[in-house]
């Protein structure tokens, strides 16, 4: 098999996106924090997408040029973690706790809830760029359980009602905008 | 002298204490006696008395786990401590509980241990997702620069620390100590392999201990008032106390500091106010989702990590999962294992292949696949992922609910079968 010598071949070679100067600022300050700048890779793809919405390509070969390190390496990390998103996501990301506690508590119906409300499944995005539903392993509030993570707020003791006036507090927020 | 040197400070209705009401409370006075009064050797000496076990899931002795760090002239410069703050255990919430409620706690903590093993860097590995723990750890990190508890030559006692709070990107296998390192270190987070183990050659190849929150809360406690108070408050033969916490369809779920020995029925029914009205307690995992099923005839063991192994289960995190009577215990089983095969690193093949195809099994048990050879199929997986097959302890812990479930409720697997699919959603 020569699969990958005919993508390296015919595939374009991506070129670096131009990092902002608040995102160098940010790198910039955890490498004070660390004896080796390829230890820095996760926060630097943290801090992109902190202010990009996500890691494209361009912003992946961008990170991994500052660093000093290879671009596949660098992509190796970011696929391994499951909160850097490789794809655009929508504005709202929510991170909805599938583990044992929230199972047990009902979470399914709650999921399946916000499925056939927005349309989407895990791992889709909202057609108006809205809402993103990703699965997160056990959020640690398993007392208040079933809970979910979005736009760096933890919901608790989820019910459909609940759910329904989340959503529609954000959908109009969005069209007072 | 307290009774709950966990969570005296902790009250979740208002703010954690500041460093000033935190110091008012007493807070630092052990590490500033300890600056004065004790050398590394005899806080060592101090906490492998204390009978301390690790908080984290594993149970290993704490001063033991320490005394393996080069000491001496001889010894390395650099060496490290980290904090394992990557809570992600299905069923676990008591780090969060320490991190949100008493952060200094876990600061003087770290001091504690720095100075033990003479680690000048210390890493706070914390989990992405638990964004309230971190602009708290943040604020009390700077709080205590402010003071002169951190930084260079603390209060003039000649010892040095920084503390870095590193957030992590969730996945699981970063919480097995070794993968944390590497996912420090900017790698992928695969475990290393052991020997050598990080207390020798850890992180970036320095001596390096790794410990969990709750442990290293435990330490201000100890040195304070004394190895003596510490093993008085274990009423069994494990010292100290326990966060413990109880989720599922209880009146009361939560989280609280119980004596090491407390009959678990105490956790159950006085704290978390026993089962919901119409539901019956089936059965339970005492220590998250790595551990084996109990059952309603051991409610009356005591919190304690050789009283709950001996019963053939892990006390590990403390954090009780309670299936009732109205769920199904094989898809509680198959969310578990759907879990573990997601969160398995795929550096070993029995662990990366073995998860998927249990995952798949149960899918089918679920939707009305299930065949009669499938449970031998998971049976014989108990095996293929048990201890010292695998690279890491991942897989055997997920092996752990997998076993006792098709032990102590095979008739529900076969029901699966035979009633082609779930009866439990007909």
């Amino acid at each position: 098999m020569t699969t990958s010598t005919i993508i390296a071949s015919s595939a374009p070679k991506v070129q670096a996106r131009t990092l902002s100067p608040e995102e160098t600022h940010e790198i910039d300050h955890e490498l004070t924090l660390y004896p080796d700048r390829r230890a820095v890779g996760l926060e630097a793809l943290k801090i992109v997408q902190k202010h990009q919405g996500w890691v494209s390509d361009e912003s992946l070969v961008a990170v991994a040029e500052y660093l000093g390190m290879s671009a596949h390496e660098l992509d190796g990390v970011a696929t391994f973690f499951n909160l850097i998103f490789r794809q655009p996501v929508g504005r709202n990301v929510m991170l909805f706790c599938d583990s044992v506690s929230c199972y047990i508590m009902g979470c399914e119906r709650i999921k399946d809830h916000i499925s056939a409300r927005l349309g989407i499944d895990y791992g889709e995005t909202t057609a108006d760029g809205e809402f993103t539903l990703l699965p997160v392993p056990c959020l640690g509030d398993c007392d208040r359980a079933p809970v979910m993570l979005m736009a760096g707020e933890q919901y608790r003791n989820l019910t459909k009602e609940k759910i329904d006036a989340l959503l529609t507090r954000v959908q109009q927020e969005q069209t007072n905008k | 002298m307290t009774d709950l040197p966990l969570t005296k400070n902790i009250d979740m209705s208002r703010a954690p204490f500041d460093i000033g009401q935190y110091r008012q409370a007493q807070g630092y006075d052990a590490v500033l006696q300890m600056f004065k009064d004790m050398a590394p050797s005899d806080v060592l000496e101090m906490v492998k008395n204390s009978g301390l076990k690790g908080r984290g899931g594993a149970g290993f002795p704490t001063g033991l786990k320490w005394s393996f760090v080069p000491s001496g002239d001889d010894a390395p410069k650099t060496k490290y401590l980290v904090v394992n703050a990557d809570e992600m255990e299905p069923g676990t919430f008591k780090d969060r509980l320490l991190l949100e409620g008493d952060p200094h706690l876990l600061l003087e903590g770290m001091l504690i241990a720095a100075y033990t093993i003479q680690a000048n860097t210390a890493y706070i590995f914390l989990r992405g997702e638990y964004l309230r723990a971190e602009k708290l750890l943040r604020e009390a990190i700077a709080q205590a620069h402010e003071q002169g508890l951190l930084g260079k030559n603390i209060q003039g006692s000649g010892f040095d620390l920084e503390i870095i709070l590193h957030t992590s990107a969730g996945r699981y296998i970063c919480g097995e100590e070794t993968a944390l390192l590497n996912a420090l270190e900017g790698k992928r987070a695969n475990p290393r392999a052991k020997p050598p183990f990080p207390q020798v050659s850890g992180l970036w190849g320095k001596p390096t201990i790794v410990n969990n929150v709750e442990t290293l809360c435990n330490l201000p406690g100890i040195l304070r008032y004394g190895v003596d108070w510490y093993k008085a408050l274990g009423k069994g033969g494990d010292a100290g106390t326990k966060l413990c916490g109880v989720s599922g369809r209880v009146n009361n779920p939560g989280c609280w500091e119980l004596a090491l020995g407390t009959p678990i029925r105490e956790l159950l029914e006085d704290k978390a106010g026993g089962m919901c009205a119409g539901y019956k307690l089936r059965g339970f995992l005492p220590g998250g989702g790595s551990t084996d099923f109990l059952l309603p005839e051991h409610l009356d063991l005591t919190l304690d990590y050789d009283v709950i192994g001996k019963a053939g289960s892990r006390l590990a995190t403390g954090t009780m999962i309670v299936l009732d009577d109205q769920t199904c215990p094989v898809g509680m089983v198959g969310n578990l294992m759907r879990f573990f095969s997601h969160e398995s690193c795929g550096w070993c093949t029995p662990c990366r292949d073995g998860l998927p195809w249990i995952d798949e099994i149960f899918q089918r048990l679920e939707k009305g696949g299930g065949r009669a050879e499938d449970l031998q199929i998971l049976t014989d997986h108990l095996e293929y992922l048990g201890p010292g097959r695998t690279f890491c302890a991942l897989a055997p812990g997920a092996m752990a609910p997998l076993g006792s479930a098709l032990r102590h409720f095979r008739e529900d697997f076969d029901a699966h079968i035979h009633s082609g699919g779930c009866p439990w959603r007909k």
